[in-house]
């Protein structure tokens, strides 16, 4: 065994890349209470000071502190850079200083500059030069393939939010392979995948072999990384310390050189605390110096910055990373994989106080130890800030050691990616139906010239006849336009490093997604359960609806609307499937537009519904604002009726609650139900 | 057996232990100044629903009520008598925790009718939540229209039965705030033995629009809303006459 691994079990990962192998031999499940845990040192208060100081002035300035103009982001482009060099145990920045905006034109050199103009700085002329006349960008690629047809879907907003212009993101590496294997064990295992690729030059092949050639030259770039800072990546990771920061290298690396719409971490506090236990165990490390690596470390993740334009923050409500860290589960073994590490992750909430980024996910199962759940009870109420996904659902298709990438995508780590794909309109498809393909806020016909419904009033069966066949058409034209984006993303901006960290066999998810689900849903059972009336401008083309009489709403637990909208995720499902998917992807789909519903609602016109034109759809999978008027429970039925098996890239259901609706003292809202006659005092 | 439901809330968390379904049943003879459901007040109108239906509802979404139950409470659930002892006879069968919200307006200890049909409920009761207006029987009678003799006597009933019990109290300025009546409440909670927990809400207007829906015009328009803190102090008052009460009987019994 290699020295730096003493004192763990063996296994297959030591004969091969195996991270869960290693992680199910060596972690150790922790059933106790937080009591454990250490507060923040001074260190620590002193460089999150330094941050907040920065965030300030950050803020004052508008939003950007400073931004790289001349030099393009790679793995090895800027020097070392610091807060505090001597207070930092976990280091590493995009640029050379912390808060400074990288330079990422591979996406696309016009939202590169745009990102810059926008926030006041101009990006060099000569990098512009070279990018619009000598080096393709995955933008112009693109724009080359386009059909008019996906063109014209793109301008009315049928299909939205494309990464066309800018980082699909949504891979994630698994950077816990630096720490494990150190990097010459990658590159050797690399460079033996190249020398094992089929032989005859098939375009895949060569494709094949080329990207290889970039994974290993990412993985070079990865240890010189290392060196920039002082530390050798060529080894695996001695102590917790070094798997930490080694593991951070992976990440750092990858958001250097991909400006992703979601560049998530993984799934790391079960496989780091393996050597935070082997180093309390050998007295290597105090829990107090852990808990500050830790600290650290989730403090460079909540630094991560991409320069990005005020329509992209608009369309996701803000500035969101996704820096998504998956925490906890069950093995399938049977096993919690809850760990002390899976606390110290929580606790920074408290140590560093709350932060949306890293986005902190606990994959939860009613079998986790009760401890744990108390403790993620505790943390959420202090801190609002803890996202919750059901484990006990994936497990069963993605098995112990995946995790969420963005809000909800799951993939098995280092064995499957995926391909982001944005969304699908579909309130807008139903209006195509009824309107034979025009626009109905251009009146330009986008879709095809099917024949429109003439009658005044709607008729289920015509719509439902019609609307089948526009989602058809919706289908084909959203797959195909996904091929063209991914084939282009592989050739001028492909995630070299994060594909070093992947496995030879590689299963892509062709990600899909919907909007508007409810909005249809109350639609078309307005239709069906009450008389909605057709309002046509001039032209004769259907601009507003009024309904007569009441129809069940999707919301309220009632089967005769909630399986219409079951019933539509299915048959559209079936007809993304329908299509031929770029290397061979694996169509999914979500129902997740968790802050961009008011995008969409904005460039949709009025719904059989009742919505009337511009107004904001609901959130993911939520039905629709004040129609779910049977409480939060029967709300929810609702949504747990929808087909996780038709939509495996995740359902969201955003949830607010006022905290004296879920109980009345906070010893009630944890759990301690047991009220009893206090008489001691 | 049909029931008149007003509506049903499908999570409520503050109606007892744990996230319970909680079926607001129609009619209530009282008339409290603060109250915040002036639409449950008539017996008439609201849905007409069968014991079955509730519970195939409740079936339905059984998982999110697992550490909780079903809570029936109105209105005056025990004006409909019959109709929660077949739903919680049923409910009991199935293993559901069951929990009765009321006034205890309905009870009558010289009417052993009532008495029976009482106890049979309460025979299929998990908790009972009594809500005591006011402890004081004049006072009782401004506040809500109906003596308190009833109540205080079904409280004692239950105690003789040992029905688990929470006991609420709601404390409005001028009207319950008055520490002497909170210390006399102490005292007489102080005599029952089946007393789980004591519940003091403050009082809050948060049922206004309700009366103006209705047309009714609202009967404390000039009574602010409670502090907080301010239910946590009434709640030690009355917790204070509670331990005076056990301390004097445990004296006598020396």
């Amino acid at each position: 065994m290699r020295p730096e691994w003493t004192d763990f079990t063996s296994g297959v990962w030591e004969r091969e890349i195996n991270v869960r192998d290693f992680i199910q031999k060596n972690y150790t499940p922790y059933d106790g209470d937080d009591a454990f845990l250490a507060g923040p040192t001074q260190n620590t208060k002193d460089l999150w000071a330094q941050v907040m100081d920065l965030s300030k002035q950050e803020r004052e300035k508008g939003g950007v502190l400073d931004m790289d103009t001349k030099i393009i982001s790679t793995i090895t482009s800027h020097g070392p850079g610091y807060l505090d060099k001597d207070k930092e145990t976990i280091v590493g920045f995009q640029t050379d200083k912390p808060f400074k905006r990288s330079l990422q034109p591979y996406g696309g050199i016009r939202m590169a500059m745009k990102a810059c103009q926008d926030n006041g700085y101009e990006v060099d002329p000569e990098i512009v030069e070279f990018f619009t006349t000598h080096r393709k960008t995955h933008n112009a690629g693109v724009f080359d393939a386009y059909t008019p047809e996906m063109r014209a879907c793109r301008s009315s907003h049928i299909i939205t939010g494309l990464p066309d212009a800018y980082g699909r993101g949504r891979i994630i590496g698994d950077y816990r392979r630096v720490a494990l294997y150190g990097i010459d064990r990658l590159i050797e295992d690399k460079t033996e995948q190249k020398n094992t690729t089929r032989t005859i030059m098939y375009s895949d092949v060569i494709r094949n072999r080329e990207e290889l050639s970039e994974q290993l030259r990412a993985l070079q770039d990865l240890k010189k990384l290392g060196e920039i800072y002082g530390y050798d990546l060529s080894k695996p990771a001695t102590n917790v310390k070094e798997a930490i920061q080694w593991t951070y290298f992976g990440y750092l690396a990858a958001v250097k050189e991909q400006n992703g719409a979601a560049m998530s971490l993984g799934r790391t506090s079960t496989f780091i605390d393996i050597y935070a236990e082997r180093d309390l165990k050998n007295g290597t490390f105090t829990e107090e110096e852990i808990q500050e690596f830790v600290d650290h470390f989730i403090m460079k993740l909540r630094l991560v910055k991409f320069a990005r334009t005020p329509e992209y923050n608009a369309l996701f409500s803000g500035d969101p990373t996704w820096v998504t860290e998956s925490i906890g589960g069950v093995g399938i073994d049977g096993r919690h994989m809850v760990t002390k590490m899976s606390f110290r992750y929580l606790h920074t909430l408290t140590n560093l106080g709350t932060a949306p980024e890293p986005n902190l996910t606990v994959l939860w199962s009613t079998r986790l130890p009760e401890n744990f759940k108390r403790f993620c009870a505790k943390t959420s109420i202090e801190s609002s800030s803890v996202q919750y996904e059901n484990d006990d659902l994936m497990r069963v298709t993605h098995g112990d050691d995946y995790a969420i990438a963005c809000c909800v995508s799951s993939m098995r780590l280092g064995k499957e990616m995926q391909f982001f794909g944005a969304r699908a309109n579909l309130a807008k498809c139903l209006l195509y139906a009824i309107n034979g393909g025009v626009d109905e806020i251009t009146k330009k016909q986008v879709g095809p010239k099917y024949r429109p419904i003439t009658s005044e009033y709607l008729d289920y069966d015509e719509v439902m006849e019609k609307y089948k066949d526009m989602m058809q058409w919706l289908a084909r034209v959203y797959v195909n336009t996904l091929n063209i984006i991914h084939y282009m993303h592989d050739k001028y901006c492909y995630e070299r490093l994060q594909m070093a960290l992947h496995d030879k066999e590689v299963t892509r998810w062709f990600a899909t997604g919907i909007a508007g689900l409810s909005v249809v849903a109350d639609s078309l059972s307005a239709i069906k359960y009450a008389k909605v009336r057709t309002i046509r401008d001039e032209n004769g083309i259907v601009v507003d609806y009024e309904v007569e009489g009441d129809f069940p709403k999707y919301g309220n637990d009632d089967d005769r609307v909630d399986m219409i909208a079951s019933d539509l995720v299915h048959t559209f499902m079936n007809y993304v499937k329908g299509n031929h998917t770029y290397r061979g992807g694996k169509p999914t789909t979500s129902i997740l537009t968790i802050t961009s519903n008011v995008v969409y609602g904005k460039n949709t016109g009025s719904t059989p519904d009742g919505r009337k034109g511009g107004e904001p759809f609901a959130p993911g999978a939520n039905p629709m604002h004040t129609r779910d008027s049977h409480g939060a429970v029967s709300s929810l039925a609702s949504v747990s009726k929808l087909p996780f098996r038709d939509a495996q890239d995740g359902i969201s259901n955003t949830f607010s609650i006022i905290p004296n609706a879920l109980g009345k003292e906070d010893a009630v809202f944890a759990g301690d139900l047991e009220v009893d006659l206090d008489l001691k005092k | 057996m049909t029931g008149q439901i007003h509506s049903i809330e499908s999570f409520g968390t503050v109606d007892g232990p744990g996230v319970r379904m909680v079926v607001f049943t129609k009619g209530c003879p009282m008339r409290c100044l603060y109250c915040h459901n002036p639409d449950t007040w008539e017996t008439k109108g609201g849905t007409e629903m069968t014991t079955d239906e509730i519970l195939e509802q409740y079936a339905r979404n059984a998982q999110f009520y697992r550490h909780g139950g079903i809570t029936v409470t109105g209105g005056e659930p025990m004006l409909q008598m019959d109709f929660v002892t077949e739903l919680f006879e049923k409910a009991h069968k199935k293993g559901i925790h069951t929990c009765l919200d009321t006034s205890g307006i309905v009870f009558r200890p010289d009417s052993p009718h009532i008495v029976e049909k009482t106890d049979k409920l309460l025979a299929v009761t998990d908790l009972v939540m009594l809500d005591i207006k006011h402890i004081d029987p004049q006072e009782h009678q401004k506040l809500t229209a109906n003596p308190n003799a009833g109540i205080l006597a079904f409280a004692r009933h239950m105690d003789e039965k040992q029905v688990p019990v929470w006991i609420r109290h709601v404390v409005v300025p001028g009207i319950t705030d008055n520490p002497d009546y909170l210390y006399q409440l102490g005292r007489f909670i102080g005599t029952l033995s089946n007393v789980k927990a004591l519940d003091v809400l403050p009082y809050h207007d948060m049922g206004k629009s309700k009366y103006k829906e209705l047309g009714i015009p609202y009967p404390l328009e000039d009574v602010q809303p409670l502090p907080k803190e301010k239910a946590t102090e009434a709640k030690q008052v009355i917790l204070s006459g509670v331990r005076d009460e056990r301390a004097a009987a445990e004296n006598k019994s020396v």
